[in-house]
């Protein structure tokens, strides 16, 4: 009988007592925002889109190959002796065009092991994450200069060079050859 | 005539009452909602705080197709939302918003409302029967077991109040509370009338379907009950009715045990104007403490809420009623 009671007086006096947390929170702050209008300052270090500053990358391939789900393809294509590629912002020579440089950005996995190993510091994450397409393939990423005919001409002109090159060892010496780089952004424009 | 026409007003005004108030209280249930929550909720629509954003559901529900399952049966399926509606809508014609408005001024107003409320019964299994769904069936079947052994503990405690003033008729309990904060029945025959009180809150709590006695319509165990396969208007229909019934039974607890149109500071801020404020006020702020209890106690298990029913609220409203009749005859 005491314990019937005491159930329904615990019964109303912990009514009471949630209505009051209820109501505290009612005049609390909320801790949402108004997401496409207001926006979180993101971390310093989070990870987003990859952006590559093709301009600094010697086609290398450290990021490709530390990429664990394969999602960077970069081709590259030797250049050649008369050809000077300048040097990137941290000094280092350029000696390859590269032709492809696609990051699937949809099969990335945001881990970022691709950018601690690039030696001239050129692929980074950005803090842009809104970035949904409705066709899938928009999603590959093309970063190099190169558009595939350019790429392909490219590679035509090393093997012509190559060729041209064993054919004059044959003969005499090699001289100076001069072949128009469809690649080169100062010659492009 | 004119009989017509007066007929036709009286029962125009509730009708457009309840829109008005679903409407705002669609809103403010949302509000509460998500600021108890620490959210924002609605924002956008309309401007200030998303105010617009029920119009434009209800809006939506209105446009939106009538489905009919096609193993239902038609007849009732199509029915039961109206019978649920009617059922509590009717129940407004005997509620006095004012000392000179009411709608049907019936001299066994109490006895009316409790009988028309019990209606609602058909309708929701009805609802839950036509549907040809195992969910809806549960749930209709869940909510008129809840329904009729909750009637019980209600009805004895309306009858307390009824022994207190008297009368059947709800214009006269008002007029019998007249004068100010201490002649409200709440205050008489401390604490039985309290005790009443509280035992009709509850109890009304589950007539309504509400939190913490929302098994009927409890989501993560039934879909939505005995409404799952309801769309568009028809939907809209239940909604406005359990809407409805929320300030029904409000605004009968106000009446009953608060003054109804009665000024709490006696003369002061009293008249027939001044009446609606009050009684409207007065029904709002149980509507909202429901909205509250909702945010704040999670639901009850079918065994407990027999228990409750059965073995708390009944014996204790019988107790509570012998105790203010004794009380009543010996004064
Ligand atoms: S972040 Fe990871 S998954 Fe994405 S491209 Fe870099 S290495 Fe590949
Ligand atoms: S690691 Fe850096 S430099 Fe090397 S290929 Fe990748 S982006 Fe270019």
């Amino acid at each position: 009988m005491k314990e019937y009671f005491k159930n329904i007086f615990v019964a109303l006096w912990t009514i009471l007592v949630g209505l009051r947390l209820t109501f505290k929170h009612l005049f609390v702050r909320a801790v949402t925002i108004q997401y496409p209008d207001v926006k979180l300052k993101l971390p310093e270090r989070a990870r987003n889109r990859l952006y590559v500053n093709i301009d600094d990358c010697i086609g290398c391939r450290q990021c490709e190959m530390a990429c664990p789900v394969d999602c960077i393809t970069i081709e590259t294509v030797k250049a050649l002796p008369n050809e000077d590629l300048g040097v990137t912002s941290t000094g280092n020579k350029k000696r390859l065009w590269v032709t492809k440089f696609d990051i699937d950005i949809s099969k990335c996995c945001y881990c970022g092991l691709c950018v601690y190993p690039c030696p001239t510091e050129c692929i980074y994450m950005t803090d842009v994450y809104e970035f949904s397409e409705y066709n899938r393939h928009n999603l590959i990423y093309h970063f190099s200069n190169f558009t595939p005919e350019e790429a392909e001409l490219k590679k035509k002109q090393v093997e012509q060079f190559e060729i041209e090159q064993k054919m004059k060892k044959a003969v005499k010496p090699a001289e100076q050859v001069t072949v128009s780089n469809p690649g080169n952004p100062e010659e492009k424009s | 005539m004119a009989e017509l026409l007066n007929m036709l007003v009286a029962s125009v005004i509730p009708l457009l009452f309840i829109l008005v108030y679903a409407i705002v209280i669609l809103w403010t249930e949302i509000k509460v909602a998500s600021h108890v929550q620490d959210r924002l909720g609605y924002m956008y629509t309309g401007g200030f705080h998303g105010w617009a954003q029920p119009i434009a559901d209800l809006l939506k529900l209105l446009s939106k197709e009538h489905i009919t399952p096609a193993n239902s049966d038609k007849i009732l399926f199509i029915l039961a939302p109206v019978i649920v509606f009617a059922a509590s809508y009717a129940a407004y014609a005997a509620l006095p918003f004012t000392s000179t408005f009411i709608a049907a001024n019936l001299n066994v107003g109490v006895f009316y409302i409790i009988a028309i409320t019990s209606f609602v019964v058909i309708g929701i299994l009805m609802a839950g029967w036509s549907s040809n769904n195992k969910y809806s069936l549960l749930g209709a079947m869940r909510s008129v077991a809840q329904i009729v052994s909750y009637e019980i503990p209600t009805a004895l405690s309306i009858l307390t109040v009824v022994i207190v003033v008297g009368t059947l008729n709800l214009q006269e309990v008002c007029e019998a509370q007249k004068g100010g904060l201490f002649n409200w029945n709440i205050f008489k025959y401390p604490p039985f009338m309290f005790i009443a009180f509280l035992i009709y809150f509850v109890a009304s709590l589950a007539e309504v379907n509400r939190t913490p006695f929302d098994i009927p319509e409890a989501e993560s165990e039934l879909v939505a009950g005995y409404h799952t396969e309801y769309t568009g208007m028809k939907f809209a229909m239940f909604y406005l009715a359990e809407y409805a019934n929320m300030f029904l039974v409000s605004g009968i607890a106000a009446i009953l045990f608060f003054g109804g149109w009665n000024s709490p500071f006696g003369e002061f801020m009293s008249g027939p104007a001044w009446g609606v404020f009050w009684f409207v006020s007065k029904g709002l702020f149980f509507v909202f403490l429901q909205i509250m209890l909702r945010w704040t106690l999670p639901r009850l298990r079918v065994d407990q809420l027999m228990y409750v029913s059965w073995k708390v609220l009944t014996p204790i409203s019988f107790v509570n009623i012998m105790i203010v009749g004794l009380w009543a005859i010996l004064k």
